[in-house]
């Protein structure tokens, strides 16, 4: 498959950094103190996300608790992304595009088949039309995981609004090329990650867009932390993992 | 959207009352109605729901309100399934507006939104473990433990992307009703919490009545 972007801007110190095709899956253990910066490529990509605790699987990312503890319904810089012990699994800490979406979901075979026609993989080989309820489903089952586990995801890149009467409508053209989502995590976390297109992307074709991902060291969260200092709930999720860590024998906490 | 129901009382086949902070989990057949009854007001009904054949199918905020194209549940929405389907059809409803993006309170999330003191105080995801584990025929265990519905809560969300918890809109008397679309096992929490409006910091008992299809 061609991608025929400019070579994104690299992260200072990566650890390294990996291209994630469109309509496709992906996980890996981020341990706390690191930085994972995902970067839409071509611009209109998805990456719906999943976040579990990997020595606890039955911890995980909680969207009800994420957003009523920051009383916010789109997620952006200076917001954390909760599991539901009340711990922060990671913080926004960067956002070119100023919404990440918490409601939309992923789409199910049916949905894709319904918006851009049926998934033949003998076709298309890799371009097949993957749907991201699947490529979660097959993700996390790398871990024992299956559907009774997919909570609610995150859609980065992906913007969702509600009016004032409730009804929901998906922003066209939210990211552009070269736009990136920076997560610093604030504990050992396994990341979910599925690139196939939003559920409510109206696009006539289907939208088979990579992003990079890039980990690398975090900076030290400073006593003056935009995300641990958001809010009052924030301050206390840090709280939180500070008597989690200390469990651990990490270091990676407020002022540290 | 306000709508009455034509169902008495009088005929429905079961009556169950929940006090607060305690949990309801029995099955619905399909074709049953259920009606909750918010008997002295402005009580939150934190409620799941699975397919009683297979629970691994169970109630998904994320596709009930992305299928309907809104946040706000009322008559006429379908409660959707991680599968797609139906699970409820909302019938009637004299609230006219019920939350499905506020979860649920737990100890844990009420240390983060109130204070660290607050971890031991009663929580609706502790009456769902118990729920569980007072009911292994349905082998559910915390993994099922997922993103709810709030009947009688108000929870708007602005066009900018805030979200507030608001005083509840529900009243003595005000119910929502719905009808079973496959056997569903409905689990209730009638809401414990003290620490914030949604229910006026006065817990309240809710009723559960469930009528035979006419």
């Amino acid at each position: 498959m061609q991608h025929n972007s400019s070579s994104p801007s690299r992260i200072e110190n990566a650890i390294y950094e990996e291209h994630i095709p469109g309509a496709s899956h992906w996980s890996l253990v981020v341990p706390a103190g690191h930085l994972l910066t995902v970067t839409d490529l071509e611009g209109g990509a998805n990456a719906s996300m999943l976040f579990y605790n990997p020595t606890n699987l039955l911890e995980r990312y909680n969207a009800p608790d994420t957003l009523k503890g920051q009383h916010t319904f789109k997620l952006t810089q200076g917001h954390c992304l909760y599991s539901d012990m009340g711990r922060i699994f990671c913080s926004i800490v960067s956002d070119d595009t100023g919404w990440v979406d918490s409601v939309g979901g992923v789409a199910n075979k049916q949905k894709v088949q319904d918006k851009w026609g049926t998934r033949d993989y003998q076709h298309d080989h890799n371009n097949w039309l993957q749907n991201g309820y699947d490529s979660l489903l097959v993700e996390v089952a790398k871990y024992g995981l299956g559907k009774r586990d997919l909570a609610a995801n995150i859609n980065i890149f992906s913007k969702v609004v509600s009016d004032d009467q409730g009804d929901l409508t998906f922003v066209e053209s939210h990211s552009k090329a070269g736009d990136s989502v920076g997560l610093r995590f604030e504990m050992d976390t396994l990341v979910i990650i599925s690139t196939c297109p939003h559920p409510m992307n109206p696009s006539n074709e289907y939208p088979n867009l990579p992003v990079q991902l890039s980990l690398s060291k975090a900076a030290p969260v400073e006593i003056d932390d935009q995300c641990a200092n958001l809010c009052g709930e924030n301050t206390r999720g840090f709280e939180n993992n500070r008597r989690y860590q200390c469990q651990h024998g990490h270091t990676h906490t407020v002022g540290a | 959207m306000i709508t009455e129901s034509l169902l008495q009382a009088e005929q429905a086949v079961r009556r169950d009352i929940v006090p607060a902070g305690d949990y309801y989990m029995k099955v619905v057949k399909a074709g049953q109605t259920l009606r909750i009854l918010d008997l002295e007001g402005n009580q939150a009904a934190d409620t799941l729901f699975y397919n009683a054949n297979d629970p691994s199918e169970r109630y998904s905020a994320m596709d009930t309100i992305r299928e309907q194209g809104s946040v706000y549940l009322t008559a006429g929405t379908k409660l959707l399934s991680n599968d797609g389907n139906t699970l409820m059809e909302i019938t009637a409803d004299t609230c006219g507006r019920h939350d499905t993006l506020g979860g649920a309170c737990a100890t844990e999330s009420n240390t983060v939104r109130y204070s660290l003191e607050k971890k031991c105080m009663h929580a609706c995801r502790d009456s769902w473990l118990l729920a569980v584990a007072e009911n292994p025929q349905f082998g559910l265990s915390k993994r099922d433990i997922t993103h709810n519905i709030n009947f009688f809560m108000n929870v708007p969300v602005t066009k900018e992307g805030g979200l507030t918890f608001e005083d509840g809109i529900s009243g003595a008397g005000k119910y929502v009703e719905m009808k079973a679309a496959m056997d569903v096992i409905v689990l209730l929490s009638n809401c414990p919490q003290l620490n914030n409006p949604c229910n006026a910091y006065n817990p309240t008992p809710v009723e559960m009545l469930v009528w035979n299809e006419v």
